[in-house]
């Protein structure tokens, strides 16, 4: 760990707006071990989604939305935390948005609504 | 890294997303909100926090001068599945934030009301041009009542004859269940014919 682990974000990322882990906005994301210690040294924006993402399982568009951080800072936070094993990107079951599997019990689930 | 390596408690979930598109006031917050287990969540938040860094008085006043008409909703569909739906701004210049919510949605749906088609134009070229997410188009009947031939809003819109074109109540939890499946079903369609299958970007 080093001594100061957070400085502005686009700093930290050397301007990438991208980060090694695919973020959609509706990608989810989880803290696989809360640490009070890491969180305190937050600065506020992260922190605040580091506690939310804490709280359960969600996207980056909701984290966004509810921490009030604009959605490419919360990428690149994110992304920051996941690089560190702070945060897991939820990887999913299925490679292609069009894989028939997840299609159909996205229907399936869809009817039982109805 | 062994230290990090027990297992995560939380059971394995996969996401979806549905983007749904169109012009400003066709909709698409009513049909987010039809199927959505939480109140559409309005990303204008976004656009307040961001303008409050930038203009102290808008904290003063809590006014927000630039909107973002974006919503999206979830529906968890099981325990290890939830979908998202995102509304898409309406307005052209918002078209960058198009093609970041495109991405690796599983299908769009246009929506169209008759009495303004021209609102919808902009979101039709987009999915035929732009955009390798499979879409349908559904026509929103606000009253309940079809005023337009389908076949007039086809032509209209100048649509090719592959794309569904469909009559949904945005209203109604069926209506926007029944077209959020003809999207799925015709994006199963579409990529198991070996065409329009595309990488995701």
């Amino acid at each position: 760990m080093t001594v100061n682990p957070w400085v502005r974000p686009y700093v930290l990322t050397g301007g990438r707006t991208r980060t090694r882990h695919p973020l959609f906005v509706h990608t989810l994301v989880s803290v696989p071990q809360y640490d009070p210690g890491y969180a305190a040294q937050l600065p506020p924006e992260a922190r605040r989604l580091y506690e939310r993402a804490n709280t359960a399982v969600q996207s980056v568009a909701e984290l966004s939305a509810h921490c009030g951080v604009s959605l490419g800072v919360t990428r690149v936070l994110l992304g920051d935390m996941a690089a560190r094993d702070r945060m897991v990107v939820n990887p999913g079951g299925y490679e292609s948005p069009y894989d028939p599997r997840l299609l159909k019990r996205v229907i399936d689930g869809l009817y039982e609504l109805a | 890294m062994g230290f990090m390596s027990s297992p995560n408690p939380e059971p394995r979930l996969t996401s979806a997303k549905i983007v749904v598109a169109g012009g400003f006031g066709v909709g698409k917050t009513t049909l987010v909100g039809a199927v959505s287990e939480i109140p559409p969540v309005n990303t204008e938040a976004w656009m307040t926090q961001t303008s409050k860094t930038v203009d102290p008085l808008s904290e003063d006043t809590g006014k927000v001068t630039t909107t973002v008409a974006m919503d999206f909703g979830r529906v968890t569909l099981a325990d290890d599945l939830v979908l998202y739906l995102f509304g898409t701004p309406g307005q052209a210049r918002f078209w960058p934030m198009w093609d970041d919510l495109c991405r690796g949605a599983s299908g769009a749906v246009v929506l169209v009301d008759t009495h303004r088609l021209d609102a919808s134009f902009a979101a039709v070229n987009y999915f035929e041009n732009d955009s390798d997410v499979p879409f349908i188009v559904a026509v929103n009947l606000f009253d309940g009542e079809q005023t337009h031939d389908l076949a007039d809003v086809r032509e209209a819109l100048q649509l090719s004859p592959h794309i569904p074109l469909v009559t949904c109540d945005a209203r109604t939890r069926g209506a926007a269940v029944e077209t959020l499946t003809t999207s799925l079903n015709h994006t199963m369609r579409q990529t198991a014919n070996g065409h329009d299958v595309p990488a995701v970007r």
